[in-house]
């Protein structure tokens, strides 16, 4: 080799070594979009409204969260199952009497109502999948006004809450199987006899919202994950998809994924309503319970593939999609088809009497979407879009009919993809669960947000993201820490609604609500003291309670302000004591003035300029 | 001079003619729309009060904007300077005016029936004297309202006049008075009544001459 080549072939080494220096491996993905055009598209001016409101659950925080569309601004906190002093939830006798003995929840999937299949932004339902539990939040007044549960036959309820088309049923699946009714033990080892899941239709009162357990179906111990209800064609009936089919009790990550497919249950839930009506059901724990077994055309399984997560119906009530997390497609079944193969029979055996409809006679096609397909939203435009948890992406496919070309080649139908960082659960299309999608906007629900941020230390914020939708190509408009752990939101068009801001006077129906200062009161009856006090800038009347040690108290304190955002706090200084009171609410509270000596209450929200003014003595005498 | 006087006393002597008549009745109806609506708008806006607050005085009564809120709202924000409360039962007037208001109402209609021009001189010469009173009056409330403050309030500020017409600022708030329909409709009452004696006495000179 001449020096010359030598040199040649030396400098064009130093050269590729110093361009590639400095560049990612290949395959990772740019951390940013400089682009500063998007920002406009979420723009919302200080003082200028938001046209969405995103409801999304907070996971084992417990509580429900509300941002505003397209800015994502964190707007407000709805505690569900947690205390959250900054409203005084959880430290008043009612929201206490609500939550139980627990402190906390588990919030996965919030559901709105509906009325003929539409959003009619009366209540928000939301599950507790640790204790078992459905709240129900009224958007009057964006308050939690019932927690039902732990719900009776029923073990883990994350399969909820996904509404029927005129909010006749809030349905809920048991993630976990245990020995039926709870508090029977059995050994784990026997979880394949001696175990059952359970999926429930909890009724709602159409006036009050009151909900109730209208009737249970048994199921073998699968373990129901994700659910949605039909609408159209599919009126009537819900789907919910399972793992575990194996009905494996350990090791389920791998003794749980052995077969090719799980089952997914189809519910006629009129049906099932039906048969309560016509006494086929029997009590158990106090709730009427269906044996699937001895009445036939409640539920029937379906072959979806390997450990399915996400089963949802599309705006038309036709198309059903599946998505096997470990197969890197999402199952299309057509309804209309599913209904042939119910009259016609075409089963392939039974499960515990259950039949099981052959997954070729109804399905439509598998798109492949990508790796690992979690969840799908529709636009109502005829496009789906799946959250790909693997690949960290959002695909967004066309919904059947399909040419005969597309079906040759269903690669064809899957027209855009776009990264999420990272690890997306669930993704949100406003209005994708009812008969009219809103279309404009999707958020991506992001499990890690690794890298993303400036470091908060170890304890790594979850992540959403804003995904315009509006056109042919997805765009990436803004990136949000939504509270953890978001799993899955709703969103509702802002003028679907109009909540109250203060509580008027009229409606106050409290026996112990004081609205003047002369009304206000402390009496004493043995070692009970009941107090009638009124909160109004800047005071608290009485602003001295005499007690001795070991006194019971009992506070009622209304707020007799009727302007919005005129909000007072009570705070006790050592009694673990902080209730919150909307202008003309009233709220009681209870606790043992334990200890003798004197202690200052104030209000603890700040109301006006003589705020810090407000405020006055626990006086315990010895 | 005499001459003209006893002229003066025979025009003044003379009844009402036909459109004098019809003017008053206009006047009269005028009169009775005024007592029905709103006199005057008292307005606060601050900040934090961008939709502002109201009170419309009517003949006979305060409605307060936001369904009545917006009183005790003003009434809860004016402790805090020691004001009295505003309360509709210490509005003597409002009990004085509409009686007054009908007496002038039934002298127009026996004007509109048998008056005679020297009448509706004295209705006009009473009505305006009303008017200015009862401007004054409520000027008067105004003062006291301002002037007469709680030394023991938590805010002490130095009395004050609330504006009459017109807008001003006091502390973080813009306060605006401003006549509404009900007044305009007593002005428009004193106009129909001067045309109705412009109509008669010009229609009495050229009879005289
Ligand atoms: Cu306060």
């Amino acid at each position: 080799m001449s020096t010359r080549v030598t040199v040649l072939v030396g400098g064009s080494l130093a050269a590729a070594l110093m361009v590639t220096a400095g560049c990612n491996p290949p395959g990772s993905t740019k951390a940013a979009n400089s682009d500063t055009s998007v920002a406009a598209k979420s723009f919302v001016a200080p003082g200028a409204k938001d046209e969405y409101y995103l409801f999304y659950s907070g996971g084992h925080s417990g509580q429900v969260y509300v941002a505003g569309l397209p800015s994502m601004r964190h707007i407000s906190t709805i505690p569900v199952f947690a205390p959250y002093p900054a409203t005084g939830y959880g430290f008043d006798v009612e929201s206490k009497s609500m939550m139980g003995k627990f402190t906390w929840g588990d919030v996965h999937h919030p559901g709105l109502s509906q009325s003929d299949g539409k959003y009619d932004g009366r209540w928000l339902f939301v599950n507790d999948n640790a204790n078992n539990r459905i709240a129900r939040i009224d958007l009057r007044d964006f308050k939690t006004r019932q927690i039902l549960g732990p719900i009776p036959n029923s073990s883990g309820n994350h399969g909820s809450s996904f509404v029927t088309e005129n909010s006749e049923y809030v349905l809920v699946a048991s993630r976990f199987s245990v020995p039926l009714p709870k508090g029977r033990y059995a050994d784990p080892s026997t979880y394949k006899t001696e175990y059952n899941g359970m999926v429930s239709g909890i009724k709602v009162d159409q006036k009050t919202g009151e909900m109730s357990v209208g009737w249970q179906v048994l199921t073998p111990p699968f373990n129901w994950d994700l659910g949605s209800t039909g609408k159209g064609p599919s009126s009537g009936w819900a789907f919910w998809t399972s793992y575990n089919s194996e009905m494996a009790h350990e090791t389920l990550e791998a003794t749980a994924t052995q077969g090719e497919r799980d089952y997914a249950a189809i519910v006629n839930w009129r049906a099932a309503e039906q048969a309560v009506k016509d006494g086929k059901a029997t009590l158990m724990d106090g709730v009427p319970v269906i044996d699937p077994a001895k009445v036939p055309g409640v539920i029937y399984f379906l072959p979806v593939p390997k450990s399915p997560h996400g089963i949802d119906t599309d705006p038309s009530g036709r198309w059903i999609a599946a998505s096997g997390k470990l197969q890197p497609v999402t199952s299309v079944f057509d309804f209309e088809k599913i209904q042939k193969a119910i009259a016609a029979k075409t089963f392939d055996g039974d499960v515990r009497g259950i039949p099981v409809i052959k997954p070729e006679a109804v399905l439509e096609g598998e798109v492949p979407v990508g790796l690992g397909p979690l969840h799908t939203q529709y636009d109502g435009k005829g496009n789906a879009y799946t959250s790909l948890y693997v690949e960290s992406a959002v695909a967004k496919w066309t919904l059947p009919p399909w040419t005969d070309a597309q079906k040759k080649d269903l690669n064809t139908i899957v027209i855009d993809k776009i990264p999420v960082h990272f690890n997306i659960g669930h993704l949100v299309v406003g209005g994708s669960d009812t008969k009219e999608p809103y279309g404009r906007y999707l958020v991506a629900m992001n499990k890690l947000s690794k890298g993303r941020h400036v470091s908060v230390g170890p304890s790594q914020p979850e992540s959403s993201q804003l995904i315009d939708i509006s056109g042919n190509k997805m765009s990436m408009l803004y990136e949000a820490y939504t509270e953890p752990e978001p799993h899955f939101a709703q969103i509702l068009k802002v003028d679907t609604i109009a909540p109250i801001e203060v509580y008027p006077k009229a409606e106050n129906t409290d026996s112990n609500a004081v609205w003047e200062a002369s009304q206000a009161s402390v009496t004493r009856n043995g070692n009970k003291v009941e107090v009638k006090m009124m909160a109004i800038r800047s005071r608290f009347v009485p602003d001295k309670i005499e007690a001795r040690a070991g006194d019971e108290i009992t506070i009622h304190v209304t707020n007799v302000e009727q302007t919005t955002d005129m909000i007072h706090g009570l705070g006790i200084i050592e009694h673990d004591m902080n209730v919150v009171v909307d202008p003309g609410e009233t709220k009681t509270v209870k606790f043992k003035a334990a200890k003798a000596g004197v202690f200052p209450f104030y209000c603890t929200n700040f109301c006006s300029a003589l705020h810090q003014e407000m405020q006055g003595y626990l006086a315990v005498k010895p | 001079m005499n001459a003209r006087l006893s002229a003066m006393h025979r025009i003044l002597d003379r009844p009402v003619n036909f459109a004098g008549r019809g003017l008053l009745l206009v006047g009269i109806i005028v009169l009775l729309a005024g007592a029905a609506l709103p006199l005057w708008r008292i307005s606060l806006v601050a900040p934090q009060y961008a939709e502002g607050l109201t009170l419309d005085m009517y003949a006979y009564q305060i409605v307060a904007g936001n369904a009545g809120q917006d009183l005790a709202e003003i009434n809860t924000l004016n402790h805090y300077i020691g004001m009295k409360p505003i309360v509709q039962a210490d509005f003597l007037e409002m009990k004085v005016m509409p009686f007054a208001l009908g007496v002038f109402a039934l002298l127009g209609l026996r004007a509109v029936v048998v008056g005679r021009i020297m009448g509706l001189v004295d209705l006009a010469v009473l009505f305006s004297y009303f008017g200015a009173f009862s401007l004054a009056s409520f000027a008067y409330r105004l003062y006291s309202y301002g002037h007469h403050l709680d030394p023991h309030a938590p805010m002490k500020i130095t009395p004050f006049m609330p504006v009459v017409i017109g807008s001003q600022q006091i502390a973080n708030f813009v306060q605006t008075s401003l006549p509404l329909a009900g007044t305009f409709c007593m002005a428009g009452f004193v106009l129909l009544l001067v045309a109705a004696l412009w109509t008669s006495i010009r229609e009495a000179r050229r009879d005289q001459r």
